[in-house]
């Protein structure tokens, strides 16, 4: 099924995209606040990091990221089928 | 365009099978404040915002309440995992069995379906951005009678981080509210 290792790393992927698309969500209606683009480029940046490194040992989070034999996207867990382990606020960013 | 991702917006658990709040909770995943009319909702109204702050707003709430629609629906699947036909029954939930089994369902809380008759699309900013701000008002006061039907801390702290994305989402419907009546107001103004 799945590893702890595997699900601390969604978790940290999980809480890094929430403030990025938290971010964006403020950026939306305050496209001039320069501090809120840096800390969302920033963290776009640690999205894509922390996602390559997932992908490469856990398989695709996407339909169209790049996946080993067979095709891997379909395997589970699907995210409604996982246990979280601890809380949410134990992830360290 | 979507894509979907393999990950839930917030990791919600339950600490135990409960059917009683599982069927409280379609209140939020097929009632006429369910995240499911939020999602339609606002993705039905962009089309029609004059400004690219409210397109972008519109586009991008609507597109987290799927999101949201996806947590409640884990939270119900997890609470009725491993229930039985006669356990249903006694929770008085026998005659959703009946129609679905343990299957997700858009209907309230009551198994009334859902219905686009939930929301409206006016082609007027000012009166959909209010709608949506009504209807965010009326998310967060739903999730604070679903958290106190339950004991459950982890279906609290799903609840919870939903009940606060209301609030943020009432604060920027309210600020694109003003930067649509700034665009109409200098529109009109020759």
């Amino acid at each position: 099924m799945y590893s702890k290792d595997m699900m601390n790393l969604l978790k940290e992927i999980m809480a890094v995209d929430f403030v990025l698309y938290e971010l964006g969500l403020f950026l939306d209606t305050h496209p001039n606040e320069r501090r809120a683009l840096e800390d969302h480029n920033n963290f776009a940046k640690k999205s894509h990091q922390l996602k390559t490194a997932y992908e490469e040992k856990y398989g695709p989070l996407h339909i169209n990221s790049i996946s080993g034999f067979p095709y891997q996207y379909i395997n589970d867990p699907w995210p409604w089928e996982i246990q979280y382990l601890g809380r949410e606020s134990d992830v360290v960013l | 365009m979507w894509y979907y991702e393999k990950k839930l917006q917030y990791p919600a658990n339950v600490s135990r099978t409960d059917l009683g709040m599982a069927k409280f909770l379609y209140a939020q995943y097929g009632g006429p404040d369910s995240e499911l009319s939020a999602a339609v909702r606002y993705l039905t109204q962009r089309y029609t915002m004059p400004i690219p702050q409210a397109k972008a707003v519109l586009t991008d709430i609507g597109t987290e309440e799927l999101a949201h629609w996806e947590i409640i629906g884990t939270l119900i699947y997890k609470l009725t995992d491993g229930a039985t036909p006669e356990q249903m029954r006694r929770a008085g939930v026998g005659n959703y069995y009946a129609q679905h089994d343990k299957a997700l369902y858009p209907a309230d809380a009551a198994g009334v379906p859902w219905t686009a008759a939930y929301i409206q699309s006016t082609g007027d900013p000012i009166a959909d951005l209010h709608e949506d701000m009504a209807a965010e008002q009326k998310a967060r006061t739903a999730y604070e009678h679903l958290i106190n039907l339950t004991d459950d801390p982890c279906v609290i702290a799903a609840l919870s981080f939903l009940r606060e994305r209301e609030v943020v989402h009432f604060q920027r419907f309210g600020e694109t509210l003003m930067l649509v009546r700034e665009y109409l107001d200098k529109k009109h103004v020759y």
